[in-house]
Parts: structure tokens; C-alpha cells; sequence
């Protein structure tokens, strides 16, 4: 029997819910290994009965903790997809604000209507199995992902810095270049996407494990840079740094 | 005849859209006593998020609005830090952004035609059964799809939430030999989408035949089918510069939705693909046309089931300007840029809006900036939210008139009117479910 899945979505752009349809023929044979069971953003049938849930965007409100626990109970797997339901991601720029200041620069005299609290990704509130990093998820980390678990194997996710894949991909370093960068302390397997396409990397993977903090301090000091324009840069994805259920 | 008719309907998370929305239906002996479109999503704080946040990040963190329409979201920023700060872009800029635009255009269109409302014109719950049932059709519009993400990938790096397009231009830009090869892929699409209209075609009588007389509003402009650039115009009053949106978005706050509405002078208005027809039709493409009259489709249609045939008219329409950009590039030849491109910029306080049509409508970005460029104060408009009045005043027009139906049919009735206006409600924040109460 084909394993059941299904999709779920929390606060989010439904970004990572598009790489799946972003796999265009692939998916027929993704079709082929799993039965889909729930995907609200493309069919109408929903069952609760299920084993693997992937869960895309980040838990903003108390009243959504309800949901997850829900799904954690349905599911034997909970797979995160995306920088939200992975890291809190750009949701947790709000983290730094006043949740009341934030209501009201949105919402004005009718802010109390709204409930938020700080962002969070997904195993701040459930325990998590694996993780599908990156904003949006990378089609091909997803695709291991999923054959793995099918597989019954756990999905090899890189543990070094961006840095890496970027020097392999011999991209002239965006210090170098003047700009402010997060590669080093960045979880690779972006094949360093954003440095590749000009930009630089913004850190929407999350930090590696133990990241190596002299050696980013080392890169502030070498281009002439502050710990106050580090900070400010490592707020854009790092904003929920709270423990794992 | 439905006198006595007794009905609740309480839709939680309608399906086959973009976020979450519910629709609460409660009829007792035949009397109407609540027919209500509410919007449960999470918000986000976008507008609060920003604040604080240096002017080369903007498009960055908005553009996380909605993954799928992240390059017109991306535009609409980027517009508004360069109107902000007197930022100019190149000609060539200008055509690359375009295309990027068409790009975005295509793929939203094409998954929403070819997947979300297709299942509902042939009798089923999703695309899947269809893999089986229609594998010819099915693989004609995934084949088109990817051929869209592959133009968002040659334009703008990636197909969600783009990384080349920067204030000011780009930083790196495609050759033009991958912009031609993109133009015998264009091309080579029309025949794919001739079948995909023709298959729409053979279903169109499943099209509910509805009308409910609204304003619609979209950007116009003279020289083009507007997408990237215009005026703000309406089918009931003048046309004004994009600076003037507030004067027609008017946004109220409604209690059972997160998602603010809008209203300009009438109850409600609708922005999208029928209303960029119904405002700018005689600027389509000669072949875009053809696929119009194929439906019948002219200006003012009323019909809101429409808006997916406007789309594929503007599909088409999209291959059509692509194609004719893309020979433009090659006359003037691709201007060469350095790597890692960097468009010097003076940085100065000012206030600026950046006014796009995205697939789902026409979107407002809103930027104030300190002397740092620093952001002090946003204001983004996402078209949905636009929509979300006219969406309930459409259910309450059609209820009536679908009363002697069963509780099934009618509830399908309605999530299809909701899908026709191609929701995205987590740009908004979310939407949509019937709850017949």
C-alpha cells in the first residue's frame, strides 16, 4: 500500500507548497510512490488519516498550536518545509518588535480584532522528523527527502556553510565585493543559489549547527565591518532562537 | 417553491485556492439570514516587519508576500523605492522586467486555469484523477507551466521569489541567445495552448451563466495592455496616477476577516485578469483576441466566472508581448553589464508607490524613507484583498438564484465563484471555506 500524505499550511506565502507543483512531470512519478490525501491549495478531498503531514509556514497565533498537535497526532512523520515552518523565517522579523505596536501599525484602532504572537517555526511547538530548508524549499533537497523517508532512511542535509558550495561554484566572494553576506554561518544545499544569480546569501536556511562564530568575526574584522551590521543582517531569518519540542 | 427551505453551509478552508477562507451560509425557510465570506488566515505584518529594515532589503522581504505572485510583489517594491528615491532604469531594464512580469503572468495563470478550475468544468475534486483519466491534456498543461518557470528562471534567477531584480536594474542579466532560444520556446507553446483553449472551450456550457453589474479597476495605459506600468483606471469614473491609490483602494477592516477590504464608488470593485480585459481590451494582441471571441468574452463582461477566460486570454496574450520584447531586444542588441551588477544609487529620504497588475490584480506598494534609507512607514495593497467585497456581494446575488439546488451543488456553486476570482489569500492572509450554518 501506497503511504499517505498530506500538505498542511500555517503562516506563509504557499512559496513551498509551489515547488511541488514546480516539479512539473515529476510529480506524475512522485504520484506513482505516494497517495495524496490533503492538499487544500489544489484538491478538494481531506482525510485525516495519514502518514507522513509536511507542514509549510510558521506558527504566529495560540490558537493555531491546537492544529499542529492535531496533525502531530495523525501523522508518524512531520515533515517542516520551508524557512518558516523550519527556521520562523522572515515571520520572525516581527519577533523584534511589540506584538501591540505590531498589531497597530497594520490593524490602527481595530487592532485588539487580531490575535498574534511572535513567530515560531514548527518544532517550537511540535517535535519535528525532518526538514525541508530554504525560502522557498529547494525542489531537489525535497524530492531526497521524501525518497528517503520512503526509503526509511534519514535524508543527508549539509552541515557546513554556504561558503563552501559558493567557493566550489567560484563566485567572487560578496565581501569582496563590498557587500554584507551570511554564507558563513548559512546551511549549505542551495548550491549558494543567490550569490550564484549576483546577489549574496541572506540566510534563509538557517545557521548550521554550531556555527563557527571566530570565523565570521574574523570576516567582519578583515572588511572592516561591525558586530551592529551583522546583528542587523542576521535579524532577516534568525529571529526565533527559542528550544525544539 | 423554496418556501420552505432550510440550509447551513459552513465551507472551513475552501479548497483549490491560495490560503484560507470560509463561507458561512445560513437560510431559514427559504429567507436568506446570512450569506458572509471571512478570512480566518494568520496575518502576517508585513507592513510592520519592514519598518526599520535598509531600502536594499525591501523587495527582498516582500516578495515573501505570496510565493506565488513574488515577482510582481518584487516589481511593486522595487517601483516604489525607486520612485521613492528617483531611481531610473534602463530601456533595456525596463523590457527584462517585462518579461519577467509575462513570466510570473503565465505561470500563475496557467496553474490556475489548468489546474484549479479545470477539475471543476470536468466534475472532479483536483487535477489528480485527471493524470489518469486525461493524461494527454494533462501533460499539454504541465508542459506549459514549466516552459513559464523556465522564463522566470532565465529573467529573473529563480522562479520563486527572484533574486536578480534589484533597485535600480539587475544584477545579472540572461544572453541573448538564451532570450532567443526562450522565443522559439514561446512560439513553439501556441499550438499547446490553442489545445488547452479548445478543451476549455468544450466545457465552457459548465460555466455558470451569472452577472452582477460592478465596477472593475486596473491600470491602463496607452502604448500596451498595461501590466508593468499605467494609469489607475475604473469602468465608473476617470483615470488618476498610481500616487492617488488611496483616493479608490479606501480599505476598511471587516470583523470576521484578518484581511483588510476595499471599496471605491460603489459597494465593492474587482481587479484582476476580467477586469484588465474589460479596461484594455482593444490593446490585446491580435491573437489574444481570437481566444476572446472564441468565449464570446468582450467588454463590460459581468460575469465573475469569467475571470478564469480572461486568463487565458491574457496567456496568450503574455506569449504574444514576450515574443514581440524578445525580437525588440534583438534589434537594439543586449547591452553587457558587469557581474554581481550593483546600480549606484544616491540614497535620500522621500516617499514613493509602485503600482503593478499581478496575475490576481492590480497591487500597491507603498514605501516612506529616512535620509538613511532606512524604511519608515509601508503600505502594501494586495489585489485580493481588493476583491474579497465583491466576492461576498457576488455570493449574496447568486444564492438566491441557486436556492432550488441541493446543499452540494450549491455549495459548489459558490466555492467556484470563489476560485474564479483566483484568491491568494495569503498574500491577503488566507481564505476559504462554506460553512453552511
Amino acid at each position: 500500500m501506497k503511504p499517505k500524505v498530506a500538505f498542511f499550511d500555517f503562516a506563509g506565502c504557499e512559496g513551498d507548497q509551489l515547488q511541488i507543483a514546480n516539479l512539473e512531470e515529476e510529480i506524475l512519478d512522485l504520484l506513482g510512490q505516494v497517495e495524496v490525501v490533503s492538499f487544500r491549495e489544489v484538491m478538494k478531498e481531506h482525510s485525516d488519516d495519514y502518514d507522513i503531514a509536511f507542514i509549510e509556514g510558521s506558527c504566529t497565533r495560540l490558537q493555531d498550536e491546537e492544529r499542529l498537535k492535531e496533525i502531530r497526532k495523525n501523522a508518524s512523520l512531520v515533515v517542516a518545509i520551508g524557512s518558516c515552518a523550519t527556521i520562523g523565517g522572515i515571520n520572525s522579523l516581527k519577533n523584534y518588535q511589540n506584538m501591540d505596536d505590531v498589531k497597530k501599525t497594520v490593524y490602527g484602532e481595530k487592532a485588539s480584532l487580531f490575535d498574534t504572537y511572535p513567530a515560531r517555526p514548527i518544532d517550537a511547538v511540535i517535535p519535528v522528523d525532518a526538514y525541508v530548508h530554504g525560502c522557498p524549499m529547494t525542489k531537489d533537497e525535497f524530492l531526497h527527502v521524501v525518497k528517503s523517508l520512503l526509503l526509511g532512511k534519514k535524508p543527508e542535509i549539509p552541515n557546513y556553510p554556504v561558503c563552501v558550495e559558493c567557493k566550489k561554484n567560484e563566485n567572487v566572494c560578496a565581501f569582496e565585493r563590498g557587500e554584507f553576506c551570511v554564507g558563513p554561518i548559512t546551511r549549505a544545499g542551495c548550491n549558494s543559489c543567490c550569490v550564484n544569480e549576483g546577489t549574496k546569501c541572506w540566510g534563509c536556511r538557517g545557521m548550521v549547527d554550531n556555527p563557527n562564530e571566530n570565523s565570521q568575526k574574523e570576516v567582519l574584522v578583515k572588511y572592516g565591518l561591525s558586530v551592529d551590521d551583522a546583528i542587523g543582517k542576521f535579524k532577516l531569518y534568525f529571529g526565533w532562537q527559542g528550544k525544539k519540542k | 417553491m423554496n418556501a420552505d427551505k432550510n440550509l447551513e453551509v459552513n465551507v472551513h478552508h475552501v479548497t483549490r485556492v491560495e490560503g484560507h477562507g470560509n463561507i458561512y451560509v445560513n437560510v431559514k425557510n427559504g429567507i436568506i439570514e446570512k450569506c458572509e465570506w471571512a478570512i480566518p488566515e494568520a496575518p502576517r505584518f508585513f507592513e510592520a516587519m519592514v519598518v526599520g529594515r535598509d531600502w536594499t532589503e525591501l523587495q527582498h522581504i516582500t516578495s515573501r508576500i505570496c510565493g506565488i505572485c513574488s515577482i510582481g510583489h518584487t516589481l511593486a517594491s522595487l517601483k516604489a523605492t525607486e520612485a521613492a528615491m528617483g531611481i531610473a532604469i534602463s530601456n533595456q531594464d525596463l523590457k527584462l522586467r517585462k518579461l519577467a512580469l509575462h513570466a510570473e503572468n503565465l505561470q500563475s495563470h496557467i496553474l490556475h486555469v489548468g489546474f484549479l478550475i479545470l477539475p471543476d468544468l470536468m466534475g472532479v475534486g483536483s487535477v489528480i484523477p485527471l493524470a489518469s483519466s486525461n493524461p494527454a491534456e494533462v501533460k499539454t498543461v504541465l508542459g506549459l507551466h514549466r516552459m513559464a518557470n523556465e522564463m522566470s528562471n532565465l529573467i529573473c534567477g529563480r522562479t520563486t521569489h527572484p533574486q536578480r531584480l534589484i533597485p535600480g536594474g539587475f544584477s545579472k542579466i540572461p544572453s541573448i541567445k538564451d532570450l532567443l532560444s526562450l522565443r522559439d520556446k514561446l512560439q513553439s507553446s501556441i499550438p499547446a495552448l490553442e489545445v488547452v483553449a479548445n478543451l476549455v472551450k468544450s466545457l465552457a456550457p459548465n460555466i455558470p451563466n451569472f452577472v452582477r453589474e460592478t465596477e472593475f479597476i486596473a491600470l491602463s495605459n496607452p502604448d500596451e495592455y498595461a501590466l508593468y506600468d499605467g494609469k489607475i483606471a475604473s469602468t465608473d469614473t476617470d483615470s488618476a496616477p498610481a500616487s492617488e491609490y488611496l483616493s479608490y483602494t479606501n480599505e476598511y477592516i471587516v470583523p470576521q476577516s484578518t484581511a483588510k477590504w476595499a471599496k471605491h464608488v460603489r459597494e465593492s470593485y474587482m481587479v484582476g485578469a476580467l477586469a484588465r480585459l474589460n479596461i484594455n481590451y482593444d490593446k490585446l494582441s491580435p491573437l489574444a483576441k481570437k481566444i476572446s471571441e472564441m468565449f464570446d468574452l468582450k467588454p463590460i463582461c459581468y460575469n465573475p466566472f469569467m475571470n478564469s477566460i480572461a486568463q487565458l486570454v491574457e496567456i496568450v496574450d503574455s506569449v504574444a508581448d514576450s515574443i514581440k520584447l524578445i525580437n525588440e531586444l534583438e534589434t537594439t542588441g543586449l547591452e553587457s553589464q558587469s557581474e554581481y551588477n550593483l546600480p549606484k544609487v544616491a540614497i535620500k529620504a522621500g516617499q514613493g508607490v509602485g503600482a503593478v497588475e499581478v496575475p490576481r490584480g492590480i497591487l500597491f506598494h507603498d514605501y516612506t524613507y529616512n535620509e538613511k534609507g532606512v524604511c519608515t512607514k509601508a503600505n502594501c495593497i494586495i489585489p485580493t484583498n481588493q476583491n474579497h467585497g465583491n466576492i461576498e456581494l457576488d455570493m449574496k446575488a447568486l444564492l438566491p438564484q441557486i436556492l432550488d439546488k441541493t446543499e452540494k451543488e450549491i455549495e459548489l456553486n459558490l466555492e467556484m465563484l470563489v476560485r474564479a476570482y483566483d484568491p491568494c489569500i495569503s498574500c491577503s492572509t488566507h481564505a476559504v471555506k462554506v460553512h453552511f450554518v
